[in-house]
């Protein structure tokens, strides 16, 4: 069954099986203003835990994307490179960035369930 | 304007900081006050409603001056390259207080107002511009700082139809860069019909204690919206207005930034503010990099700082400002760029994260000034 996970860096990654989406949350891109930008990761790039994966940049400033796992990136969304605004209005949706063959499930275990984040974030 | 600030002194504010509360701005340090970043419409909107329709802006923390004395405007060109004795009562004049090699330490307007003139300069250097200016004054001249006025800009299209319906006709007729007293809702003020966004518009001062009263008066107006720093700086971005502390400084000339039109014939010849000689020499011999504008062809803002290289590879300036212009729908950009390649339509790359992406010069505006030139 699919379930949710937050990082501290506002990122969400919904887990289905060995494969998850990976976005910015709602609280991100409320904090960021207007997106104007999105740079994706190309499918087949490998990322370990942690790794610049991205850059979302808002009328404001340019904030880096980090992967929230370790793994191959196999999906990136490319419907955010004509409309970055989508992180605006659909941030945990139609909004995500990337989808990723998680490595290794373990990695998931440190990251933050809703109500932790939730509680993180005020 | 300018960005910096100091840690060492506790902010200031404006007479309007309660009111950006009350309008829920988002409150930053900005040249040692605490000013609105961005109200909760957004910078993206912010901007787009001013060029559409009209736009209140605080812009309190900026310097008011006044010079009293017999003979203020050749004083005052004693510092800046503008022509100031030619103005008359009334008329305004951008200018810059140069350094001695020329280089620039502070953008501001010049007002005749009678016998006096007014100046306006940037708050994060104004601390700094009084001491200068004073020291230059000879026997019989005095600096006030104006720190009881406020100082708001109503930006946009449909400024001048509602000023006016608070104050009188004359605001519809004044032209660009010039300065009336005005009562608005009864309330003496003295307003520019100048701004910093591209777009027709006026600048209020009025004692502090009624700023709030007027402000009030025009949000009133459904046309009228409270526009942040955030979305003055795209907007003077898209205009083409340079940004002390970014655009120009100490290091850069009037020359080299593109402002050689501020510069009038008699002053071009004549000297006789700080520099000229090396200002006089750039005029006549050229200069080895110019401020231009700078295109990205792709969706990626080249912010600040990013390098610039021609096609063969060869690093050739840096943007010195940058960002997602609303109103184009894409990144502008403008820095200094070796003269060589300064030509607009020249291709260009910036190095954005590691990243070379193309771009080229173009001339500013990006967007149509539609100051109103009577």
């Amino acid at each position: 069954m699919a379930y949710v996970k937050f990082t501290k860096d506002h990122e969400w990654i919904r887990v289905d099986g060995a494969v998850a989406t990976v976005g910015i949350t709602n609280f991100a891109q409320e904090q960021l203003g207007d997106i104007v930008f999105v740079e994706l990761p190309e499918p087949g790039t490998t990322f370990g835990k942690g790794d610049q994966a991205g850059v979302v940049e808002s009328v404001k400033a340019a904030s880096e994307i980090y992967s929230p796992v370790g793994g191959e990136v196999l999906e990136a969304n490319d419907n955010l490179i004509e409309g970055p605004n989508i992180v605006n209005s659909e941030a945990e949706g139609d909004g995500w960035f990337f989808k990723i063959k998680i490595s290794n499930l373990d990695a998931l275990d440190d990251l933050m369930d809703e109500t932790a984040y939730k509680e993180f974030i005020t | 304007m300018t960005g910096n600030h100091s840690l060492q002194h506790p902010l200031q504010s404006t007479p309007l900081r309660d009111l950006h509360g009350e309008l829920e701005g988002q409150i930053v340090p900005f040249a040692g006050y605490e000013m609105p970043l961005q109200y909760p419409l957004g910078i993206l909107k912010e901007h787009l409603h001013t060029r559409s329709a009209a736009g209140l802006f605080d812009v309190s923390h900026m310097g008011q001056l006044a010079i009293v004395g017999d003979d203020p405007a050749s004083v005052i060109e004693s510092l800046v390259p503008g022509d100031i004795m030619e103005l008359e009562h009334g008329a305004t004049r951008y200018t810059q207080l140069t350094d001695d090699n020329g280089g620039i330490l502070d953008d501001l307007m010049v007002t005749r107002n009678g016998k006096q003139l007014l100046l306006v300069v940037n708050a994060a250097c104004k601390v700094k511009d009084i001491a200068h200016i004073r020291s230059a004054l000879p026997n019989g001249h005095e600096l006030l700082e104006l720190q009881d006025r406020a100082l708001i800009a109503l930006q946009g299209p449909k400024s001048a139809s509602i000023l006016s319906e608070l104050g009188s006709a004359q605001l519809l007729r004044m032209p660009f860069m010039s300065m009336a007293e005005v009562k608005v809702n009864g309330i003496a003020c003295r307003i520019w019909r100048s701004g910093y966004t591209g777009e027709d518009g006026y600048e209020i001062s009025c004692r502090a204690g009624d700023v709030e009263i007027i402000a009030r008066l025009l949000l009133e107006n459904k046309a009228v919206e409270p526009i942040g720093l955030g979305a003055r700086n795209s907007l003077r971005l898209e205009a083409g207005l340079c940004l002390y502390g970014h655009d120009i400084d100490c290091s850069t000339t009037p020359v080299e930034a593109n402002l050689l039109w501020s510069i009038g014939k008699r002053r071009r010849e004549e000297g006789g503010f700080p520099g000229a000689e090396f200002v006089q020499r750039q005029i006549s011999k050229g200069v080895a990099r110019r401020r231009v504008g700078i295109k990205p062809d792709g969706r990626a803002p080249m912010r600040d700082g990013v390098e610039l290289f021609d096609t063969e590879g060869v690093s050739i300036g840096n943007v010195t400002s940058g960002g997602f212009g609303p109103s184009i729908g894409r990144p502008v950009a403008m820095g200094y760029i070796a003269t060589r390649s300064a030509r607009a339509k020249t291709p260009i790359q910036g190095n954005v994260r590691g990243k070379m992406l193309d771009a080229s010069v173009v001339r500013m505006p990006f967007i149509e000034q539609r100051y109103f030139r009577g």
